[in-house]
């Protein structure tokens, strides 16, 4: 097991590596020069050398990606066109609202659609069932940011139930900081909700067509457990990989959720930074969510180790 | 079916792929989603000949004006004309209706093309991926790396390289794609390859080239157009909402997403710059979604799991 | 007969397929009963309808199936008529179940003696360490080594008759009056079924339990079956004793079945003096590395194995699963390279050419794979599976169909069928196609891995035939890789006993058989089922 996790945590970084490449070559990939991008269409030509001086452009390829990578290790991302303020300082401003935002909604997901699923998948083929499927499509097909709207609709503006956008800080009071989570929160769970209970019920399903099944049912055991002790059980992998890689999922959505609702998260930032050709935030931006997406995956695999024996041993 | 294996009689029967296919046309979850997506193109490109205005045409006096609003226009021979603004206007005085349909168009025409390029390409790679060993780590690689930035993200980041326009956001929305469908065909290759049949094709001879084309692309047929279509799905939601956001195609040429985008602002009073496009936007998808469901489970390709 | 103080008793059951099945009964006017203390065997080919009978009195049919008519009274009390409460209760108290494969029948995410003990936590109030002594105790009984140990392990830490043996634990720890077992050997190793069988055996003698027996194999029937019940398609064709049934087997059919178990004794056959077609030198092949930090895991599949055959002649590589059997196969069908050695094929060394050089040797070494519903592609007619080799050495198209039709009628088959596809044909249809596909190429040598052991043993018998024909016909080199000892004593001319990746005995079928020289052959001699039983008052004309 031990091998297995050590394989785990270095396999992470060839991957970060090439997001690293990526991010890094997104501006020197422009057709065109990008300091005259950054610069704008008014600039003259100074202005635009001064720009490529200051980006470090002027320098070879590889030394200015060690140069890059090695800032960024360090957490210094730069000076972000557009806002004026160090990039790292900016993230660091709206990392709360966005992962206030995260936590909810995973916490609104897993809860929701796991039993969802396994229910569904118990009573299969029945209206249930149906139901659950029929509102796992609805959830994939439905934009986030028109479920957003729609629930403003409703619960903002008709019934008037909760405030329609804006955020508040955790320090600034409990109350008002969930109160302005729960729109956002089902509007973005919606799509999470949606895929983990069709794959909870999909892995469920295939799992009561194993053979243990038939043997637990053979020993006299009740229904209830078979679902839960022996398909739960063995669902547990697939499902707990779904909800890693809809992590993804949720990251996009927390995009367009924040511009929905105005929250000033990351989300909106990442929004703002890509109007404004503002690279060096919107780096840092696709650097920190890639990170963070591919720990999750990580902690996912990891938790093998719990779900599964055979990797444990 | 039978409980254990057939005796041993010839089974008379068409073959099995035909089988599947009407299987398919079967399907009610095919054949609703079709029905949806052929009506919602149709109404796309007849756009014109449907009682529409020009979906960029600008009068600020009639802006903001809500569903069935009235007004009078003038035609080519000065005749004088009612109009009913079906879906209301927008903030610059554009028939939303006529907007909604046009904007089917590019909306549709982009899920089709990211959704058949990335399946080309996925295919390409996915194929050199599952058969040449050497290349196969490095491959994979890459595509974990991209996979590993989130998709709005990517497509962020990559139309953020260039001018706005149609082209870099088809560009921007297939790379994202890529990754799953090389994971798709590289999985289909590396199962086919252990399959007798195959080996048995090589004891004979058979060159890997002809391999491939003979043995190996049949099996992805079906898996692909399911993850096509998913794809495709995919597409129209990324690409409404790389317009919404303000990203994706500029507002003159209509697409759903940025038709709701422009709706933002006075959302509050005039909600149905948002509600018309959405509706359309995710009746397409769902229907796209069901046509994806429906040919999956009746095809039953082992790999085409939707996610 | 079925008396008041039957186990068992199954009276007139019909079991109802779906409509669009291939008949309408899955079984019909079944009756048989078991007596304490008695092992009843029932015997039959694929499809007829063994293991729905066994469901049936567990009650757990699959949904699609429905018992229609008769009753199956487990020690008086109809199954059939009681509830789901009460099935649930009945199932591992008073009867219990074990299926064929070991693997995928333990849930692989419990310890194995969690999954024991919940058989006593589903029907007993003990605590839990009641239950772990009672655990303990079985474990010891099904003679399992350190239960201590064992039972706290995972089912895939342990060898398939090691969980066999925890899945009869499971099924015997609360004493039911009958235990019913599906096959629970079909997928073990010769020297494993064996002892498996003794430990059934065994266990059944000291507490008295009534035993159905479901198997397809005579060897086990022969080995430990009071009486016998013999189905074909849903109905049951003979009952009898086991003397009744294997040595004067009245209904045709179990005649047939009877005839077509090949005996353990080889007949005397002449030496072969063809030229050597295929010889192996030092072959090897060993996968895996030692890795970074020297915790890899090295497999020796092959070692040295040192082979010759002659055209004309048919030699058997016999061993059991792991033996490395399949991997001489495909080195020499040059599917894998060998790590080190030789194959000659003529005068040819195969074993090292890069694909391009190897391809013009490719037609004179074909094979014949073990599953007939994989072996051949399903999208293409069976016509282009046969003709897809000869034209690939620049047979015109016309040419090569009109070989395939000649070889349809060689293996026994239609011509006019070469247009249908591989799903409309049955496993042992599907046999001879491969064969024509193999001879097509006009080869030399000619691979026969694992090709009949899925396939019933009436088929068997004919396609054993067939290959027999097709050898003497075309003086082919035969190779046959098999795990069945009958089957090697049938057609073999000379054996090689394999173990662990080498060679452990090889030489003329006959001597071997009569005096095996090695512990290991011994061994598997030892262990095959039935070897002592006599089949059939006809002396088997195979």
């Amino acid at each position: 097991m031990f091998t297995y996790v050590l394989r785990r945590l270095l396999a992470t970084i060839p991957v970060m590596l090439i997001v690293a490449v990526f991010v890094f070559l997104m501006l020197r990939l422009t057709p065109s020069d990008p300091a005259a991008i950054i610069a704008g269409d008014n600039a003259n030509t100074e202005q635009v050398a001064e720009i490529r001086r200051r980006l470090g452009l002027d320098q070879p390829i590889l030394s200015q990606f060690v140069i890059w990578m090695g800032k960024t290790l360090q957490g210094d991302f730069g000076e972000s066109f557009f806002f004026k303020k160090q990039v790292a300082e900016l993230i660091f401003d709206r990392l709360e609202p966005t992962l206030s935002l995260a936590f909810f909604t995973l916490l609104l997901a897993i809860l929701i659609a796991i039993p969802l699923g396994v229910v569904a998948a118990y009573r299969h083929g029945g209206w249930l069932d149906r139901i659950v499927m029929g509102f796992s499509v609805l959830g994939f097909s439905v934009p986030v940011f028109v479920i957003g709207y729609v629930l403003i609709y409703i619960f903002a503006i008709e019934l008037n139930w909760l405030p329609v956008q804006g955020y508040q800080r955790l320090g600034q009071g409990i109350g008002g900081w969930l109160q302005r989570l729960i729109l956002p929160s089902i509007t973005l769970s919606v799509i999470y909700v949606a895929l983990i209970a069709r794959i909870t019920r999909t892995s469920v399903l295939e799992v009561m067509n194993e053979e243990y099944i038939r043997t637990a049912r053979a020993k006299g055991q009740t229904e209830a457990k078979v679902l839960i002790r022996h398909a739960l059980a063995n669902a547990a992998v697939p499902i707990v990989t779904v909800i890693g890689l809809g992590v993804a999922l949720l990251i996009g959505g927390v995009v367009v959720t924040e511009s929905v609702y105005t929250i000033p998260g990351l989300g909106r930032l990442t929004v703002d930074a890509v109007l404004a050709r503002d690279y060096p935030t919107i780096q840092a931006v696709i650097l920190l969510f890639s990170l963070a997406y591919v720990l999750i995956n990580l902690a996912v695999d990891l938790a093998y180790t719990f779900l599964d024996p055979r990797i444990r041993y | 079916m039978s409980i254990e294996a057939l005796p041993a009689e010839l089974v008379d029967g068409p073959p099995q792929r035909r089988r599947s296919w009407r299987l398919a046309a079967r399907n009610p979850s095919v054949i609703i989603g079709a029905l949806i997506v052929a009506i919602l193109a149709l109404l796309g490109a007849l756009a014109p000949l449907l009682d529409t205005l020009p979906p960029s045409e600008i009068n600020p006096v009639f802006r903001n004006k809500k569903p069935g609003a009235e007004r009078v226009i003038r035609d080519s021979s000065g005749a004088e004309q009612k109009y009913v603004h079906r879906f209301g206007t927008d903030s610059l005085g554009r028939d939303v209706y006529s907007r909604v349909l046009y904007g089917a168009r590019v909306s549709l025409i982009i899920g089709v093309t990211v959704a058949v390029i990335s399946v080309a390409v996925g295919l390409a790679i996915g194929l050199i991926a599952g058969y040449i060993r050497w290349l196969d780590g490095s491959i994979m690689r890459i595509m974990d790396g991209l996979m590993a930035i989130p998709a709005i993200l990517l497509a962020m980041g990559v139309v953020s390289l260039s001018r706005a326009g149609l082209i870099a956001v088809v560009i921007a929305i297939v790379i994202p794609e890529i990754p799953r469908v090389v994971r798709l065909v590289r999985s289909i290759v590396l199962s086919i390859r252990e399959e007798p049949y195959v080996e048995a094709a090589i004891t004979v001879g058979t060159p890997t080239p002809l391999l491939l084309v003979r043995h190996v692309l049949p099996n992805t047929v079906a898996p692909l157009i399911v993850q096509g279509t998913f794809i495709c799905a995919s597409a129209i939601l990324i690409e409404a909402i790389l317009s919404f956001l303000g990203v994706g195609i500029p507002p003159e040429t209509p697409t759903w997403g940025n038709i709701m985008a422009e709706g933002r602002s006075l959302f509050r009073i005039y909600p149905h710059n948002i509600f018309y496009p959405g509706l359309c936007l995710a009746l397409a998808v769902l229907a796209i979604n069901m046509l994806g469901d429906g040919l999956r489970d009746a095809l039953d390709p082992r790999f085409a799991k939707r996610v | 007969m079925a008396g008041t103080a039957s186990i068992l008793a199954i009276n007139d059951l019909t079991v109802a397929l779906p409509r669009g099945a291939d008949r309408a009964n899955a079984v019909e006017a079944v009756s048989l009963s078991v007596d304490p203390g008695e092992i009843v065997c029932v015997v039959g080919e694929s499809g007829s309808g063994k293991s729905v009978t066994a469901q049936a009195i567990m009650g757990l049919l699959p949904a699609e199936l429905t018992a229609r008519s008769g009753s199956i009274r487990l020690e008086g009390e109809d199954v059939l008529k009681a509830g789901g409460a009460r099935l649930r209760h009945l199932r591992g108290t008073r009867m219990a179940m074990i299926f064929q494969e070991p693997m995928t029948a333990l849930n692989p995410v419990m310890t194995v003696g969690d999954q024991i003990g919940e058989v006593l936590e589903i029907h007993t109030t003990f605590a839990a360490a009641e239950r772990r002594l009672r655990v303990l105790d079985i474990m010891r009984a099904v003679r399992l080594p350190e239960p201590e140990r064992l039972i706290d392990v995972y089912p895939h830490q342990l060898s398939g008759g090691q969980r066999q043996r925890i899945m009869i634990a499971a099924a015997l720890v609360l004493d039911p009056a009958l235990l019913i077992a599906d096959e629970p050997t079909t997928a073990l190793d010769v020297t494993t079924q064996a002892e498996i069988l003794k430990l059934v055996r065994d266990l059944q003698q000291r507490r008295g339990t009534g035993v159905l027996f479901i198997t397809h194999d005579f060897g086990v029937v022969a080995e430990i079956a009071h009486r016998v019940a013999v189905m074909q398609r849903g109905r049951i064709v003979e009952i009898g004793s086991r003397e009744e049934i294997l040595r004067r087997p009245r209904a045709d059919y179990t005649r047939m079945l009877i005839a077509a178990v090949p005996p353990l004794e080889p007949p005397a056959r002449p030496p072969k003096t063809g030229p050597v077609a295929l010889s192996t030198h030092g072959l090897s092949k060993t996968y895996g590395s030692l890795g970074l930090l020297g915790s890899g895991r090295v497999v020796r599949a092959a070692q040295s194995v040192d082979i010759a055959v002659r055209r004309g002649e048919t030699v058997g590589i016999v061993g059991e699963s792991g033996s490395g059997k399949s991997t001489v196969a495909r080195c020499v069908a040059r599917l894998i390279a060998p790590t080190a050695g030789e194959i000659r094929i003529g005068e040819v060394d195969v074993a090292q050419l890069p694909e391009r050089r190897l391809r013009p040797h490719r037609r004179n070494v074909q094979i014949v794979f073990q599953d007939p519903y994989r072996s051949l592609n399903p999208r293409r007619t069976v016509g282009m599976s046969i003709i897809e080799g000869p034209i690939n050495f620049g047979l015109p198209r016309p040419q090569a169909l009109d070989r395939a039709r000649r070889l349809m009628t060689l293996v026994g088959l239609a011509q006019d069928v070469l247009d249908r596809y591989p799903h409309q044909f049955s496993g042992g249809q599907r046999q001879r196609i491969a064969i024509a596909r193999a001879l097509a190429m006009e080869p030399q040598v000619l691979i026969a891995d694992e090709a009949v052991s899925a396939l019933d043993v009436s088929v068997q018998a004919q396609v054993l035939q067939l290959l027999d024909d097709v050898r003497r016909r075309f003086e082919l080199a035969v190779l046959f890789i098999t795990h069945d000892l009958r089957v090697a004593a049938q057609i073999c001319d000379r054996i090689a006993v394999m173990q662990r990746g080498v060679i452990v005995e090889q030489g003329v079928t006959a001597e071997v058989f009569a005096a095996p020289q090695h512990p290991y052959t011994r061994a598997l001699f030892d262990a095959a089922p039935g070897k002592d039983a006599e089949f059939g008052a006809v002396a088997g004309a195979a």
